[in-house]
């Protein structure tokens, strides 16, 4: 292993004394023959933004559908708050406080915007069927509560005019900043966004760089991202992740990261000189 | 219902939200289909008393009124969750077999045999919809055909005859009104089954306006994210599938009411295929679609045939009109024009000519 963590990263000194909010230990991921994921092991502290990057097929997206229980690891464990996510059941996992986004972006294409939104706050409310459909007390408070949510996160994410129309045939930009507010309804403590700078333009990535810093100053969430794109990967986050054929080849800050001679080798040179 | 209209909007946001109909909220039935169910509701008095509606046509407004509440929880599982069935005739069968059972051979208050109907094919839709989760598309579709197949096989059953009365069938007496009501039976019948779909029908709006019906959605638009959302999709499609059998049961149960009649022939195939042909023309994952498809289901079907007859009779047409003809045409037709169903025809159809402002 080249790069090491430092103690005490430049940008937030305070983060590595407490316990890991995330703690990837050891993971491994085989299909078939093919080792996507070869012992993965990282930490995220409370509060960070870290970045985690790789050439394609590095297995990148494999690790995000680890985190959010659509793989199961063939090794290794994650823990979240020092607990095992991988005991609980798929739609358990935003109950305990991971929330993700999609590389294509998985929105509800015949809900109105304010609707998938809304069903962001699913796992945050509980009346069931027989309470809905007899409109039982609580129902109408609760309806109350995840609308008004729903309504505090389309004016974060700037979609008020949209909230009204279909999520279908909006343009990616927009869709991309649904899918934003609807991960963020849930009030995650981490936030995986996969790929978020895909199909964006240069001024729509500058747009979503301050969005996801205010994501997690205002919103306190935690946030890991996959990311192609290195300047934004670079200028965004605390602490960078680089991984190469399933295996972690550095991690650190960015400064570090950049510098590391593997990261270097992986990406051919190019990426690593912003 | 009205009062849970909850959207905070901030003054500055105000002129906005009135010009866009904001479609995701709760909105307040309108009126006009307050004035519609009020005016059904005096039917009896106004066409009865006066005699300009006959008894027949009270049956005739009874079945679509069935049908229509038949229609409506099909729409719930295909329309709104995404599920597909060929099959729910067989539910409407259900239903049927046990309000005749329980008025023929336990002698019950008509009244009191819907719950107990309603309650059998919500277990056997969610018992069926359970295993029926590892099916998708197409071969969802295949199940529930053969279960449409096999229960009026199932009602001829020679060990069960003490209770179906094998093909035979079961007759039972149309109830007369309560309390010496100055109506006939089938006046009286029609309130029933109308207050029976206000009531199914509002429940259906709680739903699909909630939490769970959000979720139903979801899991029929995009059914991993529904996963990451935290919805449990095992558990809310075999629901959705067992309140959607409790709607197609109860209006099977009515309808042996109002038939006065049950047999394993009423409810071939072909039923769960009308229910299917109602929700698609009346118009998917809409509730005013199901009146409509109803309404379709009930006299488009039954008329089309006498005149497909007629047309052949009266006007010498160069070629030979088969009977259904006409309905084949406007199935075509329909569906061509409104490929959203004739609600959702209708709805773009105002969207174009409303005046402006």
């Amino acid at each position: 292993m080249v790069a090491v963590v430092e103690p005490a990263s430049a940008r937030r000194e305070t983060v590595s004394s407490a316990p890991p909010l995330l703690s990837v230990r050891n993971v491994s991921v085989r299909f078939g023959g093919i080792v996507a994921l070869d012992g993965i092991t990282f930490d995220i502290h409370g509060g960070e933004i870290a970045g985690l990057i790789g050439p394609n097929g590095a297995g990148k997206t494999t690790l995000f559908n680890c985190l959010s229980r659509l793989y199961i690891p063939n090794d290794g464990d994650i823990l979240f708050e020092g607990k095992s996510i991988l005991k609980s059941p798929r739609h358990e996992i935003p109950t305990i406080g991971l929330g993700r986004t999609f590389q294509n972006v998985a929105l509800f294409d015949r809900l109105s915007v304010l609707d998938n939104v809304k069903v962001g706050c699913h796992s945050q409310s509980s009346s069931g069927f027989l309470a809905t459909a007899l409109r039982l007390p609580g129902v109408a408070a609760e309806e109350q509560r995840i609308t008004e949510r729903a309504w505090e996160l389309i004016e974060f994410m700037d979609l008020r005019p949209f909230a009204a129309l279909p999520a279908g045939p909006l343009p990616f930009p927009i869709r991309k900043r649904v899918e934003l507010a609807r991960a963020l309804a849930a009030s995650p403590k981490l936030l995986l966004l996969d790929e978020p700078a895909a199909g964006l333009n240069h001024e729509e990535i500058g747009v979503l760089e301050a969005q996801i810093r205010r994501v997690r100053d205002l919103q306190k969430v935690t946030v890991l991202l996959v990311e192609h794109h290195m300047s934004l990967v670079m200028a965004v986050s605390d602490k960078v992740v680089a991984i190469d054929f399933g295996r972690k080849i550095a991690e650190g800050t960015p400064a570090q990261v950049q510098r590391d001679p593997e990261v270097i080798k992986a990406y051919l040179g190019t990426g690593a000189e912003t | 219902m009205a009062t849970t209209m909850t959207t905070e909007t901030p003054a500055n946001g105000g002129a906005a939200a009135e010009t866009v109909p904001l479609s995701g909220l709760r909105r307040p039935v309108s009126k006009w289909i307050w004035l519609g169910v009020i005016f059904a509701a005096l039917l009896p008095l106004i066409g009865g008393q006066t005699g300009l509606i006959s008894n027949f046509y009270f049956l005739q407004l009874s079945l679509m009124i069935v049908y229509s509440i038949a229609v409506l929880g099909l729409n719930l599982l295909i329309g709104f969750n995404g599920q597909i069935s060929l099959g729910h005739g067989a539910f409407f069968a259900v239903g049927a077999y046990v309000t005749a059972i329980l008025i023929d051979r336990y002698e019950m208050h008509y009244l009191a045999t819907l719950p107990p109907a309603m309650f059998v094919c919500f277990v056997i839709g969610y018992l069926f919809g359970r295993p029926a989760l590892r099916l998708e598309g197409h071969y969802l579709a295949l199940a529930t055909f053969a279960l449409a197949i096999a229960v009026p096989q199932f009602l001829k059953y020679r060990h069960f005859e003490p209770f179906t009365h094998g093909v035979q069938g079961i007759n039972i007496f149309k109830p007369d009104p309560p309390f010496g009501m100055p109506l006939s039976p089938d006046q009286w019948l029609y309130l029933v089954v109308l207050a029976c779909a206000i009531v199914m029908f509002i429940v259906a709006r709680n739903i699909v306006q909630s939490r769970m019906g959000r979720a139903m959605m979801a899991i029929r638009d995009q059914p991993l994210a529904a996963d990451t959302m935290g919805i449990n999709s095992a558990r809310t499609k075999s629901i959705t599938f067992g309140i959607s059998a409790l709607y197609v049961g109860l209006a099977g149960a009515l309808h042996a009411i109002i038939f006065e009649f049950v047999s394993p022939d009423s409810f071939r195939f072909e039923l769960s295929i009308a229910i299917l042909v109602g929700a698609v023309i009346g118009g998917i994952a809409t509730l005013s679609g199901a009146v409509i498809g109803g309404f379709f289901v009930q006299f488009i079907e039954k008329y089309a045939d006498a005149l497909t007859k007629w047309v052949t009779s009266t006007v010498h047409l160069p070629i030979h009109l088969e009977p259904w003809t006409i309905y084949g045409i406007v199935l075509i037709v329909l569906m061509y024009t409104m490929p959203m169903g004739i609600a959702g025809g209708l709805a773009s159809l105002w969207r174009k000519i409303r005046p402006p402002g």
